[in-house]
């Protein structure tokens, strides 16, 4: 066994937290710097996943394995595929760059620094986890440190914003781990073990009945995350409220673990019901991308535009992964990650101006392309990048999703296409009124330009940008597997579950069987 | 020689990060000299790459070069790959030629300005682009040239971004296009989902196998989306209106982007997609109609505008028109050799209204011009020579391009599409001749302030203006009747339906035989008559326009208001949208949504606050609760049954 580069990675961050504890509260400059050491190790850590990972195998790599709580079958088991592969190279990646664009922050800077490094290790958790009760766990364990980030160095109405998001969030974590629960007993009615071994679930053959009820208690919990229209409305409040770094990792990974949510739990779990469900997620999803994109178009407030952006390209990547097909999911993932891309250096690019200013209101700003050209530029790239400018990233992945979109429903891609459309508008309607046009504001006339720190915290956003939209080849190679993988494993699930449901049809409606326990068993589909 | 076509795309592109990254530092002869050499050099290889193309047989002139695989998902492959035939050869001269002479001609229009090295990077960046965008191998690649081009017109639109008109002009331009690209898309993926690759080679392969039945639904349903395409970025009803906006940018990028190559790319994809195209004569009526009127329709508004770039702009807008119709009855040769000489007299055109502007300090309004013919003679010289090549007068090169798309709408379309022509040719004739006699002849209406600065512009201004004059003189002869070299060189690529034979060995004894000869000389009375009536009206009797606006007031102002078409997208499109937007967010998301989320929370609250009443922590409330409840117990034990 090699090192365990995935605990290393995941527990670096707690392991730092103990020694920020030991420095000195004054010492402020000596906590920041500690903590972004840490977490730009982590990050380089994480590099040999990226390499060493096989992408001609679609089985779980860098596993490790070890009881944990043996009674309850509970392990201590992690592992990714090229699924989650990228989505824990972008925490690692937005992480220290987050830290560094926090470096303004002067209240009660350790304790912030904590805040962030746990969450590291939260969000790093989530995508690796392959037992479902460590998975829980970590789910559990992100929410504290952001709720807290958005509590105590937010904006003037945090303690609303902060409730909402912590709220809303467990109200859908309840659903989630009563589901997980009752996979607990229902894996234990089929094979007589009790574990809450994720691979094992993957071979569970559910009735529609009990998929109908489990996806839907994973997908409430996840659609609020992601989040999906209708259940979006505390993404704006939070995003608004809560201090740059804070927006950049909400916008950056805690989103994706909704969708990431979808693809790892849903799809395969629940095979037949999450077809059930394609046209109700679907249109959630193309709703959420005009809805989205028009309410955007009117906000007034930077924060809010962006965040109501999110809406519009999250559901971009719902509609992909609901393609089911190649296009659609790889597209969406890889859409993924070009949201945290690209939205993480939108509210980074916002939050700069706001430590200028002091003010958020696309009307305060104007004709700053005068003063600050190196930032017009690097804004305007980003911009683009999320309007899904070929070339740049976001295109390679909504295009991919709209392919497969597409593919399924000639409809559902023709509706969402509109969406290019309006994000043309939205993006370049703010963008000439921030950075074109006269000066209008007296104190616009001398703001400065970009400093090194935030050059260098801008610059690596870029590269990513341009990588993605000029090579998406070497993102799509190591994850193709995987996601063909996935495929076949709903297609033949389905396919299963599809002749014993309607063999059972008969004497059995599903409606009435509520959770009631039918699993099917081996020698009855055998068949 | 062919190898070298990458070398094409990599000049502009080491141009574009050069000026980009460290122009500012750099003097600005040094600039404008990188940015010259990038697209000269480039010139230079296309030149090669034409020669090495010419040694090949005709029917095996294709060149392909894999650069690398961009996108790989599932059976979804768009690589990076290049293209050169002859339809993509004759871009690439068109392109880099005259990109390179209104580069040059930028060193001296844009000296004063602060965004010298800007200007160059963006100017580089769009050549790079539209080499993409005829280069790429494959429907993806061409899209991204396609939006690439987009950006740079956006930015340029916008180079002057303070002025807000000018900001505005850019996003207006950005976002119409993306209309039509959001139909290009479509057709993309349609093309994907049917034929199972976005190749240009294995797309057209399978289409003229006779794989799709001439007219099925499919390929209608693909070409009209990609012509919707073509009429965002080529500016035809009903996506025109951003062209006449764009004017805003400065006036070699009016040139070189909105006049000779950028707008073009409509024309080129659809002559492109010839195969796709001709097995869908519904689309083809569509692409005619619109073109006929978009060429008729620009013209008509092209009559009373005042500012000069503005008339040229809607000029624009009519001599694309032309193209798709004549793309539209499948005279895809005749399109694309009115798009080589439209390059060069509308390039001429342009610059020469911008030494005009150059010459009186910014003034557009050819109101306060007029007589300048004998201040810059070299202007007025070269711009007489476009203005008379764009009427059609023979030997000048407008007059065989479009005679020949005159004559391929009568022969293969029918009367009606001539007749429309026809009639926009007698206005173009007539509007570019009232603009020539409103800025250089007559008496001069410049004020004295601009009069004092009154100059000639400098020889890097001029010389390109006398290369373009001579093109523009001389181009037409690529395409004669009866001896066309284009049509030759072009054919692989059209196939036998690009150009109709146009007889010109036989004796003219048939009356079909002699109708090219008789269409040669109505299109020519019909220049003639455009010429007079604007000499009748601006030299002869002045007073003229003014009784003539005054007597047909109501159409005067519908042309001069450009029919009111702008209005009537903001009331039709913009406006709702706003307020259905502004309606989404105040009363969905903030009462509908949101409401109902807080009305849960608040009733989880009050619900909470009514049970805490409960809680009192006085201990004889609850002896009360147990006593009571002991009491309810025994009593229902008792009496319960």
């Amino acid at each position: 066994m090699s090192v365990p580069i995935l605990s290393l990675i995941t527990f670096l961050p707690i392991i730092g937290v103990f020694f920020i504890l030991s420095i000195e509260t004054k010492r402020q400059e000596l906590v920041r710097v500690t903590a972004m050491i840490i977490s730009s190790v982590v990050f380089f850590i994480s590099l040999p996943l990226y390499c060493g990972f096989d992408s001609r195998t679609s089985d779980m790599q860098f596993v490790e394995k070890l009881q944990w709580i043996p009674s309850f079958g509970i392990q201590y088991h992690i592992g990714i595929d090229g699924i989650s592969l990228f989505l824990i190279l972008l925490t690692t990646f937005i992480t220290p760059l987050s830290i560094l664009a926090s470096w303004h922050i002067t209240k009660h800077v350790k304790e912030y620094m904590i805040a962030m490094l746990v969450l590291e290790t939260g969000m790093i958790g989530v995508f690796i986890s392959l037992d479902m009760f460590l998975f829980y766990v970590f789910w559990e364990l992100m929410l504290i440190p952001m709720y807290l980030l958005i509590g105590v160095w937010g904006g003037p109405r945090r303690i609303y914003a902060a409730v909402k998001f912590f709220v809303y969030t467990m109200a859908g974590s309840v659903f989630m781990l009563l589901a997980i629960i009752g996979l607990y007993f229902l894996n234990h009615r089929a094979t007589g073990e009790y574990t809450f071994n994720l691979l094992e679930y993957y071979r569970l053959e559910l009735s529609f009945a009990v998929q109908f009820w489990l996806f839907l208690a994973f997908a409430f919990a996840f659609a609020i995350k992601v989040p999906m229209f209708p259940f979006h409305t505390w993404l704006p409040d939070a995003h608004v409220e809560a201090p740059t770094a804070g927006s950049v990792i909400l916008a950056g990974v805690l989103l994706k673990m909704g969708t990431y949510g979808f693809v790892r739990f849903c799809l395969p779990l629940f095979p037949e019901a999450s077809r059930a469900f394609i046209p109700v997620i679907s249109w959630m999803a193309i709703t959420g991308i005009v809805y989205g994109a028009l309410v955007s178009m009117v906000q007034d407030d930077l924060k809010k535009l962006v965040a109501y952006s999110s809406v519009s390209h999250l559901g971009f990547v719902m509609l992909g992964v609901f393609a089911f097909n190649v296009q659609g999911l790889e597209g969406g993932i890889i859409q993924m990650v070009n949201h945290g891309v690209s939205t993480g250096a939108l509210f980074l690019v916002v939050g700069m101006l706001y430590e200028r200013r002091h003010t958020r209101l696309i009307a305060d700003f104007g004709g700053l392309t005068k003063q600050m050209p190196v930032f017009a530029t690097l804004f305007l790239i980003v911009t683009l990048s999320s309007i899904g400018l070929p070339g740049l990233n976001g295109f390679v992945g909504e295009f991919l999703i709209l392919v497969g979109a597409f593919k399924s429903r000639i409809l559902y891609a023709s509706i969402a296409t509109s969406g290019i459309i309006l994000a043309a508008v939205y993006m370049l309607w703010m963008f000439q009124r921030v950075m074109f046009q006269e000066i209008t504001h007296e104190e616009n006339k001398t703001l400065k330009d970009l400093n090194k720190r935030e050059l260098v915290i801008l610059i690596p956003f870029i590269v990513l940008i341009f990588w993605i939209g000029i090579y998406p080849n070497s993102f799509l190679r190591k994850m193709d597997v995987s996601v063909n993988h996935l495929l076949k494993q709903i297609g033949e699930k389905t396919h299963i579950v599809t002749n014993v449901y309607t063999q059972k049809k008969g004497e059995q409606s599903p409606a009435n069987s509520d959770l009631k326990i039918d699993i099917v068993s081996d020698d009855k589909t055998v068949w | 020689m062919l190898n070298l076509i990458s070398l094409v795309l990599l000049f502009p592109l080491i141009g574009t990060a050069i000026n980009g990254l460290i122009g500012k530092k750099l003097r600005k002869e040094t600039v404008g000299y990188i940015a010259c050499g990038a697209i000269g050099m480039s010139f230079f290889v296309a030149i090669l790459v034409f020669f090495g193309l010419l040694q090949l047989p005709p029917e095996s002139r294709v060149f392909e070069k894999q650069l690398f695989n961009w996108i790989e998902s599932g059976s979804f492959k768009a690589a990076a790959g290049l293209q050169v035939d002859p339809l993509s050869s004759l871009m690439i001269l068109i392109i880099t030629g005259v990109g390179f002479l209104i580069h040059i001609y930028s060193i001296g229009y844009m000296h004063h300005d602060k965004g010298y090295h800007r200007y160059f990077c963006y100017l580089n960046l769009f050549t790079f682009s539209m080499l993409l965008l005829v280069l790429g191998n494959n429907f993806l690649l061409m899209f991204i040239g396609w939006e690439a081009v987009g950006l740079c017109s956006y930015l340029l639109i916008g180079f002057w971004f303070e002025k807000k008109s000018a900001s505005d002009a850019a996003k207006k331009a950005f976002i119409v296009n993306r209309v039509g690209d959001f139909g290009f898309a479509l057709g993309i993926m349609l093309i994907f989902i049917t034929f199972d690759t976005i190749d240009f080679t294995g797309v057209f392969h399978a289409a003229s196998q006779g794989n799709i039945a001439v007219g099925s639904f499919t390929v209608t349903i693909i070409t009209l989306l990609l012509f919707m395409g073509a009429t965002g970025k080529s500016a035809q009803i009903p996506l025109y209106t951003w062209l006449p906006d764009a004017m805003e940018g400065p006036t070699p990028v009016s040139a070189l982007i909105h006049a000779a190559t950028m707008v073009t790319a409509g024309v080129y994809m659809i002559a492109r997609c010839n195969v796709l195209f001709m097995l869908s004569p519904f689309t083809m009526t569509v692409v005619a109609c619109i073109g006929a009127a978009t060429a008729l329709f620009a013209a008509s508004i092209g009559l009373v505008q005042n500012d000069i770039k503005r008339v040229l702009a809607y000029s624009t807008v009519s001599q694309l028109g032309y193209m798709f119709l004549a793309c539209g009855v499948g005279a895809f040769t005749a399109g694309v050799f009115h798009l080589m000489t439209h390059a060069f007299f509308k390039a001429l055109l342009f610059l020469g209204s911008g030494s005009v502007i150059h010459a009186l300090s910014g003034e557009q309004d050819m109101r306060k011009m007029g007589g300048l013919k004998k201040h810059i003679p070299i202007t007025y010289r070269t711009f007489l020579v476009g203005t008379v090549a764009i009427a059609g007068i023979p030997p000048f090169a407008g007059f065989f391009s479009k005679d020949e798309i005159l004559l391929e709408a009568f022969v293969r379309g029918n009367f009606i599409y001539w007749a429309v022509g026809a009639l926009a040719a007698l206005f173009t004739a007539f509007y570019m001749f009232r603009l020539l006699i409103m800025t250089f002849h007559g008496k001069s209406r410049v004020d004295h302030h601009a009069m004092e600065h009154l100059h000639e512009s400098p020889k890097n201004m001029t010389v390109p203006l006398k290369i373009l004059a001579v093109l523009a003189l001389l181009g037409g002869f690529l395409g004669i009747p009866g001896a066309s070299a284009i049509n030759g060189f072009l054919s692989p690529v059209f196939g036998e339906h690009g150009h109709v034979e146009t007889h010109g060995a036989e004796a003219c004894g048939s009356h079909a035989a002699c109708l090219p000869y008789l269409m040669m000389v109505i299109s020519t009375g019909i220049a003639i008559a455009g010429i007079y009536l604007a000499y009748l009206m601006y030299i002869k009797s002045p007073e003229l326009p003014k009784k003539l606006a005054e007597r047909f007031s109501l159409i005067y102002k519908l042309l001069l208001n450009k029919y009111y078409i702008d209005e009537i997208y903001d009331a039709l499109f913009v406006n709702p949208i706003k307020k259905i937007s502004l309606l989404l967010w105040k009363r969905v998301d903030a009462q509908l949504i949101d409401g109902t989320v807080n009305g849960v929370a608040g009733f989880v609250r009050g619900f909470g606050s009514v049970l805490r009443l409960s809680q009192t922590g006085y201990v004889r409330n609850y002896a009360f609760y147990i006593v009571a409840g002991c009491i309810f117990i025994i009593v229902f034990v008792v009496f319960g049954k």
